[in-house]
């Protein structure tokens, strides 16, 4: 039984959800635009997931195994539900410009990814905190993205200017790649590069040894 | 007839929903390391967006939309938060009766397909597909068309970068790199390829 701390801690680096798991990328590029979008989903995200975690491990016993992904789907939803019209009152801009990707927490694959791996075999207070540090995980590569993509790309974080642009009389030349799709895939890319090339453990093998070059040899 | 095309052409490639959208990343990520299987996969999502989107459709339009419950008798019932526990029932049930119907008519396409007939519940596209269809507010014939754009945009993306991948085996690359990165990193000029197409307009 792992202890509570690594539980929480863990999959924030050394098994994080997006870089190694390969788990909820799809909402993870699409929101890092600005970072005010990106600290809502995040909370959005932490809410649902330490939520559902909780409650499939609550019922866990109780649910036949051949129903249980209809069962979680349901919960899920619920939670996602309540966050999308919570949103939508208090905060009608930012629900706006997250637009379809409130709804598409149900389809993250973290949260069900954990409930499916995680909540169905563990308790429920070990359960909520492998949500809430799965979570902290993708908040993390979130907040990092976001934090590239917006000062370069717009010259401003969280909405204040912090690089002046020519634009607004200063000297920088924002970036327009950041602002679109294909940036969001470098800067994970290269995030993956620099958490392996500290984390060495979580390099890859390669498929294919290229066999070294005998033709030389022969010649002589 | 044009405008029907127009719809289509965009989905396809100009608003395609994995490399501009990134819906169904996941997927699209972990399988699409041999081509084939791709492509079996990229097939079973054309035939999954195109029924799911035109019946989310119905069903919005049917019953959730505010007012549309008039036929029953209530005209002021707003359902519309209804909306994602509908479509996620809807998509998951299609995906099961599917399942029957093609082991029990196809089972050629069924055995091909596999274990990537389920896995497309939680595949985001679907979703995504439904959800952007009640935002744009379709008709339904446009969200027939959409449906089917939209899945043959998802399998073209995934068969392209499976391709990549194929060919990525023999290359030597930096050892932080190697997997999950590249393939990112390759995503990313994938996406900026499909960027040139963004100037056409029908």
């Amino acid at each position: 039984m792992a202890s509570q701390k690594e539980v929480l801690i863990d999959p924030i680096f050394n098994n994080n959800p997006i870089a190694l798991q390969v788990l909820g990328i799809c909402s993870a590029l699409a929101v890092t635009i600005n970072m005010a979008t990106t600290l809502v989903m995040c909370l959005a995200v932490i809410f649902v997931c330490t939520m559902s975690n909780l409650a499939v491990s609550l019922v866990r016993n109780r649910v036949p195994t051949n129903i249980r992904i209809i069962v979680q789907m349901t919960i899920i939803s619920s939670l996602v539900i309540v966050v999308d019209q919570v949103l939508q009152a208090v905060a009608y801009d930012i629900s706006k410009s997250l637009s379809v990707f409130v709804g598409l927490i149900i389809t993250n694959c973290i949260v069900m990814g954990r409930a499916e791996a995680f909540a169905m075999q563990n308790g429920p207070w070990l359960s909520a905190l492998d949500g809430f540090g799965n979570a902290l995980g993708y908040s993390v590569i979130l907040i990092g993205v976001a934090l590239v993509r917006e000062p370069l790309g717009s010259g401003t974080l969280l909405g204040y200017e912090i690089i002046p642009t020519v634009a607004n009389g200063g000297w920088y030349v924002p970036n327009g790649l950041l602002l679109l799709a294909p940036s969001a895939f470098f800067i994970i890319g290269l995030f993956i590069w620099a958490i392996r090339a500290w984390k060495t453990d979580q390099v890859e093998e390669p498929e294919y040894e290229i066999a070294p070059n005998g033709q030389y040899k022969e010649a002589i | 007839m044009e405008h029907y095309l127009g719809i289509f052409v965009r989905a396809v490639f100009i608003e395609n929903m994995a490399l501009t959208f990134f819906l169904g990343m996941c997927t699209f990520i972990a399988i699409s390391k041999k081509i084939s299987t791709a492509f079996g996969l990229g097939v079973a999502v054309v035939v999954v967006l195109a029924i799911t989107v035109p019946v989310n459709n119905l069903i919005f339009n049917l019953f959730l939309r505010e007012g549309a419950l008039a036929w029953a008798g209530f005209p002021n019932v707003d359902l519309s938060f209804l909306g994602l526990l509908s479509y996620i029932g809807v998509i998951a049930a299609m995906v099961q009766i599917l399942e029957m119907v093609l082991d029990r008519y196809v089972p050629v396409l069924y055995n091909a397909l596999g274990v990537f007939l389920p896995l497309i519940t939680v595949n985001c596209a679907i979703l995504g597909a439904s959800l952007m269809m009640i935002d744009q507010d379709q008709t339904f014939a446009e969200s027939v068309v959409f449906g089917l754009g939209a899945g043959v945009g998802w399998a073209l993306a995934i068969t392209a970068l499976a391709g990549v991948r194929e060919k990525l085996k023999y290359s030597d690359v930096p050892e932080g790199l190697r997997g999950l990165g590249i393939t990112f990193i390759s995503v990313g000029l994938i996406s900026m390829c499909f960027m040139s197409f963004g100037g056409i307009d029908i």
